[in-house]
């Protein structure tokens, strides 16, 4: 299934967000996820599927002013 | 000293995470400033998130994320309630950019989302201008800290309107006031407490200086000065001299 990964297209097979993390290799990381423009909480990942063309942001910790 | 959403800072400096020279530059920064708070953002994880926030966190200093580049009022909010997960904290220095040449703030979007994240338990510090009708509406909208620019962002040109700062400390006597953004030297960050604000936020004088660590040593003496001279209740200036040394008993040697 292909979606956009933070502006990339990738290729994954997982449907569940959880499950895409892990195989995306943010499987232990401090990230907070969007899909699609919208929130989607720790909590709710593992209920949270994908599905062919979702727009998947990963934001990580970052320097700021 | 006027609290910050509960919370008392020991330093009256805040300061800015990001364009060090390296990060262990950034930590000596952070030391040398003494400042309590650290602004951070959100951004692609591109490898290098993990290792930042494990530097941050070891700087025992409370964070402050940022929305900063957001220009709606929906990336703004949906960036606060990532920040909230990741950073743990309901504290958000809320930026709603109007201008891409001035980063200054849209003032309705603003407002907006500062009502908006308000009412879902944010702290919310929000970038604005020293307008004070703004200052208002923020108020209203459940805003206990406002945090005025001195000058665009990463200009270094320290107060821009010191009549508009002075009168925002004015009328909001009971608000903590952060001057935030375009402050270049510390005499600007000294001015800027000696004109009553409770503590003053910047990034890139300090990272941008030719010597990081001292600039931020710089600043951290230059706000405690300005504090302790705003406390001390100035002398009001006068146009005509006022000669100091005594003029009666002078010798009469004509």
């Amino acid at each position: 299934m292909k979606i956009t990964l933070n502006g990339e297209p990738r290729e994954v097979t997982s449907a569940n967000l959880t499950k895409t993390l892990e195989e995306l290799g943010f499987g232990a990381a401090k990230v907070a996820t969007a899909v699609n423009g919208a929130f989607v909480p720790v909590a709710a990942r593992e209920t949270a599927q994908l599905a062919e063309g979702d727009r998947l942001e990963v934001l990580a910790p970052m320097q700021g002013g | 000293m006027r609290d910050f959403y509960g919370v008392r800072l020991d330093s009256r400096l805040m300061l800015g995470t990001a364009q060090y020279p390296s990060p262990a530059i950034l930590a000596e920064a952070f030391r040398a400033s003494g400042a309590g708070v650290a602004t951070v953002s959100l951004r692609r994880e591109q490898g290098a998130g993990q290792d930042f926030w494990a530097l941050i966190r070891e700087l025992g200093v409370r964070v402050l994320p940022n929305t900063a580049g957001c220009y709606t009022v929906k990336e703004a909010v949906t960036t606060a309630h990532m920040a909230r997960e990741v950073f743990e904290t309901p504290w958000i220095k809320l930026e709603v950019i109007g201008h891409a040449d001035t980063l200054q703030p849209d003032p309705f979007g603003l407002v907006e989302a500062a009502r908006i994240l308000a009412d879902d338990g944010f702290a919310v510090f929000p970038y604005t201008t020293e307008d004070l009708v703004l200052a208002d509406r923020l108020i209203e909208a459940g805003c206990r800290v406002l945090m005025p620019w001195g000058a665009p962002i990463g200009s270094g040109l320290g107060l821009n309107n010191r009549y508009g700062l002075r009168a925002l400390r004015a009328h909001f006597p009971e608000v903590p006031l952060v001057v935030d953004a375009g402050l270049g030297l510390p005499s600007q960050a000294a001015e800027a407490m000696e004109l009553g604000y409770d503590a003053v936020l910047l990034n890139t004088a300090v990272a941008k200086a030719g010597d990081p660590v001292a600039m931020a040593r710089a600043f951290a003496l230059a706000v405690e000065a300005g504090r302790l001279a705003w406390a001390a209740d100035p002398m009001e200036p006068r146009d005509m001299a006022a000669p100091s040394t005594p003029v009666i008993g002078k010798a009469w040697l004509t």
